[in-house]
């Protein structure tokens, strides 16, 4: 079974491991310059134009998989190098498709009269005036028409990404929310998480030596993940990597969607505060929506504080699918509870540094929280267990949802949120849950494998397998 | 005395949810709330194939179920306060 979408993440992958596995034999400091030589050792380039370009660029994805540039503040990062600078001129009419037709149907449809014939009655896109609406593309019955843009500007919808003059791409920092939409969509991998699993490792290696007890919170999307084992193996896999134990984050969400539906009741208006991107989104874009924000830890920081409050010896790993948590974890708010942030891919480079075999291993079991709890990942759970949870603690208060799937559905709700609530009206809903990912968690930049539907189905069938089938069931058999 | 039971995921499909409101039952039944500290800990690493890891003070004890409940508390409970 294919453990990656991409082959970019495969990369990544091999470079992740390879680090970790020097890292374990502590021998990074001396070998880690031959990284790039141990993935591309022949004389032929594999990817790019020459082979020194390729360990050049390598070189780069090595400095990430250890911790990257610590004076830039964002966890995602361009290596220049690797940017192949795709055209991003926008509309253009591809010559070999025109077919210097009669109809003209695209100079038609331009409002603008940007299109224009030579002499040849070939189509033209006058660049000053088109104001790619994409008219034209859409009535071209030849379909000659084509949108030139770049894979991480398309992808980067709170527009955070420039390109300017055919540059390679630059990120502007007060705009980008670390979702690691453009991470996932670059075709050549030149946009990428920074990694911290050499923390990680050290939080290990201590804890070997009797220095604290490493705890790995676990987010529910994992249950849509490692596909070629068992979520009881992944269990005994981390606890074969040295944690300690394995929790729920999924906990977290239940203790949160107690806390916050009765906020919610309270304020009579609220937005969730789960994903760290839609928060980043409001902080930067939307600070008249701050104070509708809820005050509610994350299901990451809510479980790692519970955690630390019952072991004072206790350092906690978040592993999950998301980049933008490795933002979240260094809030200062977030900081005294969790230690480091993992994703999927990086936990599987961490596996196999230690040649563990899933499939291999005797199932361990993982069981704490609710169905409400486990849903958190997916787009619409949060809402589903917030109305939940008002019922379960006889709040008389109707919760009304408005589910925002993917940052531009968030972008549009807060605006009109923001407009009304100052102007003094109520919008038709009460509560906006936000997630940055299109489906939510469960199709997060750091995940193994990418599938919206699939993902929900996955994430759906765990919260049922849950033992405890309410909230407050799930809660109070740990809060004691 | 500072009681620890386990809630860990192997403790808590073993039924520590269940042992928690044992013990809760009899502290209020013996009238120890000023002398003991309920507690819940996360896996003690000592997984057991039947029952819950319970840890008194220092002590750990193994596979408390709540059929063996009753006499725990009394052997290692009361007779220590």
């Amino acid at each position: 079974m294919r453990k990656f979408d991409t082959k970019v993440q495969h990369l990544k992958y091999q470079v992740l491991k390879e680090v970790a596995k020097e890292a374990w034999d502590d021998t990074l400091l001396r070998n880690f310059l031959n990284i790039p030589k141990i993935i591309v050792p022949g004389d032929e380039p594999t990817m790019r134009c020459c082979i020194n370009k390729e360990r050049a660029i390598l070189a780069e994805r090595v400095k990430m998989a250890m911790g990257g540039n610590r004076e830039n503040p964002n966890n995602i990062e361009v290596l220049p190098m690797a940017c192949d600078k795709c055209p991003a001129s926008g509309y253009e009419v591809v010559a070999d498709s025109c077919r210097n037709c009669l109809a003209h149907s695209c100079e038609e449809s331009c409002k603008f009269g940007a299109v224009y014939f030579d002499r040849d009655h070939r189509a033209h896109i006058d660049k000053d005036k088109c104001k790619n609406c994409g008219q034209c593309a859409q009535s071209c019955s030849f379909s000659a028409i084509v949108k030139r843009e770049r894979p991480c500007m398309k992808a980067c919808k709170v527009k955070a990404i420039s390109a300017e003059g055919g540059k390679s791409a630059s990120i502007d920092n007060s705009k980008c929310i670390q979702c690691g939409a453009c991470v996932y969509k670059c075709p050549f991998g030149a946009i990428t998480d920074k990694s911290y699993i050499l923390n990680v490792i050290d939080m290990l290696k201590k804890s070997a030596q009797g220095k604290g007890r490493v705890y790995a919170v676990v987010a529910p999307a994992i249950y849509s993940q490692f596909k070629h084992a068992k979520l009881g193996q992944v269990v005994a896999g981390l606890k074969a990597l040295g944690f300690h134990t394995v929790v729920e984050a999924a906990l977290g969400g239940d203790m949160v969607a107690l806390k916050e539906s009765r906020e919610l009741s309270e304020k009579g208006f609220l937005t969730t505060s789960c994903c760290p991107a839609f928060v980043s989104y409001i902080k930067s874009q939307v600070p008249d929506m701050l104070p509708y924000v809820s005050h509610n830890f994350s299901p990451m920081v809510e479980m790692s504080k519970f955690i630390k409050q019952t072991d004072s010896e206790a350092r906690v790993v978040f592993i999950g699918p998301c980049t933008a948590k490795k933002g979240e974890a260094k809030l200062e708010a977030s900081k005294p509870y969790v230690d480091e942030v993992l994703t999927f891919e990086e936990l599987q480079a961490l596996f196999d540094s230690r040649d563990i075999e899933l499939e291999k291993l005797p199932e361990d079991v993982l069981d704490n929280a609710s169905y409400y709890g486990r849903i958190f990942a997916r787009s619409g759970g949060v809402s589903e267990a917030a109305a939940q949870a008002l019922r379960e603690q006889n709040i008389d208060f109707e919760a009304k949802p408005l589910v925002c799937n993917g940052i531009e559905e968030c972008m549009k709700a807060l605006l009109v949120a923001s407009k009304k609530l100052k102007a003094g009206q109520m919008p038709e809903y009460n509560f906006i849950e936000g997630m940055a990912c299109l489906g939510g968690c469960i199709n997060g930049a750091g995940c193994l494998t990418h599938s919206e539907v699939k993902n929900k189905m996955e994430v759906d069938k765990y919260g049922k397998e849950a033992m405890e089938k309410s909230i407050k069931d799930a809660v109070d058999a740990v809060v004691i | 005395m500072i009681i620890q039971i386990c809630i860990g995921s192997s403790c808590h499909l073993k039924g520590s949810y269940e042992l928690v409101e044992k013990f809760k039952a009899a502290i209020e039944a013996h009238d120890l709330d000023a002398e003991i500290t309920l507690a819940g800990s996360f896996c003690t690493g000592k997984c057991n194939r039947e029952g819950v890891t319970v840890i008194i003070d220092d002590e750990t004890y193994t596979g408390i179920t709540p059929e063996s409940f009753k006499e725990f508390f009394r052997e290692k409970v009361l007779v220590k306060i």
